[in-house]
């Protein structure tokens, strides 16, 4: 078999706000398989590179390719066909408030037009039970739904297309520990048993420690650190003193380990 | 990755499948021949009672376990050769409870039950209004104890916002009625050589009549819908609750003010627009028919009896009222999803315009006797 392109590849980007220098000449990969968590103080931009990955911005400059095709590809046909082998978890779940929890899963199964009825149904149900919930959960809106089940419901239509990679905007924001540890576990899980390649932005170390099996570090306009947890701490900087080295991430991160 | 294929071989006298390549959703779509053929195929092959080996397969997501837990009519099949990865996926398939009824739309209601649910919900609407000027005068009750909780400023925005903010447009609406309505009667008035009669036809019914509806109409469309959706937007996104508990009163900090801005600013944009139609009728006539603008001014107060300016200004003070109380009411009831957004906006501007033509028909008949040149 021939080596496949990594799942994610940006080469020398620039954002730029006015006159606000976001990103400055940032690269990164991601191998396929691997889930890479990225990091970066409030306001480093980590969102603003999210959104660049899955071609809802474009960068001022520099290259965003997902599994070795350019996000905004000119060709409209091979845009269709990158988006649909990632899935893409909002913060807020960004579920369709007009619609239940059913139909919001079912939405990128019949945007497809190839599944009848009755296929697009039980898929539906099938993930709904990944992401543990019940059959009868279907019928709610998601108003009605709490914080946590947001999140499983938005999960579950991010995986609706089986993706090869799945794009995590804050995974557990929102969500108390407990239930933030679970959704991590669920994803761990899913993970294992799908095989696809993960990129999220965190904030939360938890998370961090229980998902990422690399982490890039975004400050001061650029990438400062990529590697893995021990490579990463080992660098001296003063966000990554402060994020890694607090008394609080230590434990989590020996959690981890042992 | 590899396409999905079937192999049918002939094995003591039975079919054995052999599934090779990628069972994945990405393989199975449009590219390759479909997913219906491959279903079919599948189908006909369990009936026929195959044999079924899937060491070939070097992927299987859930679409390609349910195509193939379907096609084995939801039960294992007699003879299954399968890798212990790929049975894992094929019984999270297999574990699917069917939950009945789970999209079942709603019936359309008969007609009796349709016409039912429009009174009820009429009623119910009503209601909701009735309550709403209730716990207005509640709030005015505690201004006028407290008059240092009174929302000067979101009053003025308002003002600013549903009064300032429309002069143009309702300037250029009323003018340009104005015109067409001087044109179009002109022509019937000269047949009779009744022409100086457009002065009285003109101020009688701009000033009592079109005026006061053609605002409200403007008023509902541009300042009702804005308040109704900011309203939505606000009970959306749980700002409204937020204000409760900061032990604000929504009625007194949102709708009172937008009420009470309507109530100030419709009788001045009637003025407004009125004043706007009579110069736009006044020109068209003098160009029409020749009626010099000296004799139109001086014409105007003496045929039409100043009473008719109170029935407008009166009309703009109710309609403002009553559009911004509908607006607020639809605002209120909007439920925390987009859909019900949008049909409570459109419901608020086509009642609050609906309601405001059924009083001005009302005010018509009350106020007949009033306001006529003798």
């Amino acid at each position: 078999m021939k080596p496949s392109p990594p799942a994610i590849d940006i080469r020398g980007v620039w954002t730029r706000y006015g006159d606000a220098v976001i990103h400055r000449d940032i690269d990164l990969s991601v191998a396929a398989g691997e889930t890479l968590g990225l990091v970066g103080g409030s306001g480093s931009g980590k969102t603003t590179l999210l959104r660049e990955i899955v071609g809802l911005l474009e960068p001022d400059a520099g290259s965003v390719r997902v599994f070795g095709h350019a996000v905004l590809d000119p060709d409209l046909r091979v845009r269709r066909m990158v988006r649909r082998r990632f899935g893409m978890l909002f913060q807020q779940g960004a579920l369709f408030s007009a619609l239940s929890v059913f139909d919001n899963i079912a939405f990128p199964l019949r945007e497809l037009r190839v599944l009848d009825d009755e296929l697009i149904r039980d898929l539906v149900l099938l993930k709904l039970q990944m992401v543990e919930l019940e059959p009868h959960q279907g019928r709610m809106m998601p108003a009605e739904l709490s914080g946590g089940m947001v999140k499983r419901v938005a999960l579950a239509r991010a995986l609706a297309l089986e993706p090869e990679l799945l794009v995590l905007d804050e995974p557990t924001a929102g969500l108390d520990p407990d239930r933030g540890e679970n959704f991590v576990k669920l994803i761990r899980m899913l993970q294992k048993e799908l095989g696809f390649t993960v990129l999220m932005v965190t904030h939360d170390l938890d998370t961090l420690a229980g998902l990422a099996t690399r982490i890039a570090v975004l400050a001061d306009q650029r990438i400062i650190a990529c590697g893995t947890a021990a490579e990463v701490v080992a660098v001296d900087h003063p966000f990554i003193r402060n994020f890694f080295c607090s008394e609080r991430a230590v434990t989590a991160m020996q959690a981890r380990c042992s | 990755m590899p396409a999905a294929t079937i192999e049918v071989i002939d094995h003591e006298g039975l079919p054995l499948a052999r599934l090779a390549g990628s069972w994945t959703l990405a393989r199975l779509s449009p590219p390759i021949a479909g997913i219906a053929r491959i279903d079919a195929r599948l189908r006909d092959l369990s009936k026929r009672g195959a044999a079924w080996n899937l060491h070939g397969v070097t992927r299987l997501d859930s679409v390609g376990a349910l195509l193939l837990w379907r096609a084995w009519g939801r039960r294992w099949p007699a003879a299954l050769d399968v890798p212990p990865a790929h049975r894992h996926v094929l019984e999270r398939a297999a574990g699917i409870v069917a939950g009945d009824g789970l999209r079942g739309p709603p019936a359309p209601p008969s007609g009796l039950v349709f016409a039912g649910s429009v009174v009820l919900t009429a009623a119910k609407n009503l209601l909701g209004i009735v309550a709403l000027v209730g716990r207005m005068v509640l709030d005015l009750a505690h201004l006028f104890a407290h008059p240092a909780d009174i929302p000067w400023r979101e009053f003025s925005a308002n003002l600013y916002k549903s009064g300032a903010r429309a002069l143009p447009v309702t300037a250029l609406i009323g003018f340009l009625i104005g015109v067409v309505l001087s044109y179009l009667t002109s022509l019937q008035l000269k047949v009779f050589g009744a022409d100086i009669y457009i002065v009285n036809l003109l101020g009688i019914s701009i000033v009592r009549e079109l005026g006061p509806v053609l605002v409200a109409v403007l008023v509902a469309g541009r300042s009702g819908s804005a308040m109704t959706a900011q309203i939505g937007v606000m009970r959306v996104t749980e700002e409204i609750d937020a204000l409760a508990t900061i032990g604000v009163s929504r009625t007194l900090r949102l709708v009172l003010p937008k009420v009470a801005a309507l109530a100030v600013a419709m009788p001045l944009l009637v003025v407004w627009c009125s004043a706007a139609g009579i110069v736009g009728g006044m020109i068209s006539a003098h160009l029409q028919m020749d009626l010099s603008y000296g004799f139109f001014m001086d014409t105007l107060p003496r045929v039409v009896p100043v009473a008719n300016v109170w029935i407008g200004l009166g009309k703009g003070f109710v309609f403002g009222i009553l559009v911004a109380l509908i607006a607020c009411h639809f605002g209120l009831k909007v439920q925390p999803n987009t859909e019900s957004l949008s049909s409570m906006t459109t419901t608020s501007v086509v009642t609050a315009i609906t309601v405001v033509i059924m009083v001005d028909a009302v005010a018509a008949i009350l106020t007949r006797n009033l306001g006529m040149p003798v």
